[in-house]
């Protein structure tokens, strides 16, 4: 076994270089026809081990920022740094979820196969593949599902796996795109509560794009308010409710409720 | 099996030249073909159909995810390839004995030639239309690019590559029977057009059942292969379809 658990840098690191940094980020779409602006001036750091969430209404360009946080996409105008390195393409300890399972898994892989991939072309021995594939399904409450094909699973069942997947190769930084918006509310208290206990358990630092203000509440260290198209940061709001987190508890304290009344108010009437 | 029957049983006292009875038909088919000297054509014809078939599957899936990769080349060669697609085959068969005589290089090529265009089509749309978000997620899952062609979108497209596959199988078949009808001297083509010429229209029948006996054989490997590559396809597509 590798660096169960923690991970260096949670308590223990020196510098405070963050995860994620993006300055002045700008993103225009189009040429000569009619350009977007898609994100006019994102300026926002991510600290290791911070689980952040990104609230914004439809047509914030929140996608655009993930992609951009990911490496899929290039600003058009200002940095977008991850570990103090500029993003030209996806770093390996980059980890993405993206809102459509059913999209992102491969159904002629069986779950196994799918969580076993980045480890297949990163090179790890088979023998340790299989140990770590397991680790991770176990970790998201998947153990016996390995042999069965992801088109064979609910939808919930998917995205776990779509989230071990991300785990298995350890990266530093979970990128997490609308990841339960797709799924019925009992299964979101679920899913929300299993991030929660991964994040603890991988050490891993989560920014998580949402467009539902309860859910950035309930899981974030911070809450990024992004504005309506073109997107700028409207206000950064620190949620220091108690951890960990509960679904009935947390979400009956009244700062929950002032949380959410702020974000609200940011995010219909900027 | 009902259309045998009549067949048998109206064919039977048939004295006609041109319709023998079905169990001469039958016989023939078992001392010729089985157990007599049109073995040997048998033997030819599928081993142009084999090489041929497995040339154009290569070369198809091959050229289709070059030019699928290659947006510069697709655009260039897509009048050129129109056209040699709309071609019928079978006028190529004076060009081809020109240029590779009539022996198993010109079998080949030809079958091959025909048969390479379903596939070939079919591998640059299949490819063309594999989802972003399986391209995204791989990109940020490590995969190289190659790796990206190999493990992501040969797969992804598939059941559009093996659709080609499935046309391209009928196609050699033709172009098996065509290539040795004017231009040969052995093969399945050649004994029917002799037969027919030399008024022996027992043998012309019962090659017909032979090709259909191949056509069968064909068949039924590919579906089986098919079933073994595509499962995961036809699953998914019923639990869609369920839950619809």
């Amino acid at each position: 076994m590798t660096t169960p658990g923690k991970r260096p840098g949670t308590a223990e690191s020196t510098t405070a270089a963050p995860v994620i940094s993006l300055q002045h980020v700008r993103k225009v779409y189009g040429g000569a026809a009619g350009e977007k602006v898609a994100l006019a001036d994102i300026t926002f750091d991510v600290a290791r081990g911070e689980f952040a969430c990104v609230v914004g209404p439809s047509g914030a360009g929140k996608t655009t920022l993930l992609r951009t946080m990911a490496g899929l996409a290039q600003p058009t105008a200002g940095a977008a740094l991850f570990e103090g390195t500029p993003l030209r393409s996806v770093p390996p300890g980059i980890g993405v979820v993206f809102q459509d399972y059913g999209r992102s898994l491969y159904p002629w892989l069986s779950v196994a196969r799918n969580v076993e991939l980045p480890l297949k072309v990163r090179g790890v021995p088979k023998a340790e593949r299989a140990e770590r594939v397991a680790e991770v399904l176990t970790s998201v409450g998947l153990a016996d599902a390995g042999r069965s094909y992801p088109w064979q699973l609910s939808g919930g069942m998917q995205q776990r796996v779509a989230i071990a997947r991300s785990l298995a190769y350890r990266p530093d930084l979970l990128l997490m795109d609308e990841p339960f918006a797709s799924v019925d509310a009992q299964t979101r208290f679920e899913l929300e509560d299993l991030i929660l206990r991964v994040r603890q358990e991988f050490g891993v630092t989560v920014i998580f794009v949402t467009h539902d203000i309860d859910e950035a509440v309930y899981l974030a260290d911070r809450v990024i308010a992004v504005s309506k198209s073109p997107g700028v940061v409207t206000e950064i709001v620190d949620i220091t409710l108690a951890s960990p987190r509960d679904q009935i508890t947390t979400k009956a304290d009244p700062a929950f409720a002032h949380y959410r009344e702020h974000l609200l108010g940011l995010v219909m009437h900027p | 099996m009902v259309l045998f029957l009549v067949w048998w049983f109206w064919s039977a006292g048939s004295k006609s030249l041109y319709f023998p009875p079905l169990s001469q038909i039958l016989k023939s088919v078992w001392d010729q073909w089985v157990i007599g000297p049109a073995r040997a054509q048998l033997a030819t014809s599928l081993e142009h159909l084999l090489v041929g078939y497995v040339i154009a599957g290569l070369v198809g899936i091959g050229v289709g995810a070059l030019l699928w990769s290659l947006r510069y080349l697709r655009d260039a060669t897509s009048p050129y390839l129109y056209f040699l697609y709309v071609l019928p085959a079978p006028v190529l068969v004076p060009a081809a004995m020109t240029l590779f005589g009539i022996g198993f290089t010109m079998k080949v090529v030809l079958i091959a030639f025909a048969a390479v265009w379903p596939t070939l089509l079919n591998t640059l749309d299949g490819m063309s239309g594999v989802d972003q978000v399986k391209l995204d997620t791989a990109r940020v899952l490590g995969v190289s690019p190659a790796g990206r062609v190999l493990r992501v979108v040969l797969p992804a497209a598939s059941p559009q590559i093996v659709a080609g596959l499935r046309n391209s199988l009928q196609v050699a078949i033709i172009l098996m029977v065509v290539s040795e009808w004017q231009a040969a001297s052995d093969g399945i083509g050649y004994y029917i057009s002799n037969a027919q010429q030399s008024f022996d229209y027992v043998g012309m029948w019962s090659s017909f059942i032979v090709l259909a006996i191949i056509g069968i054989i064909a068949n039924l490997l590919f579906v089986a292969a098919e079933n073994r590559a595509l499962h995961w396809h036809y699953g998914a597509r019923a639990v869609e379809g369920r839950n619809r």
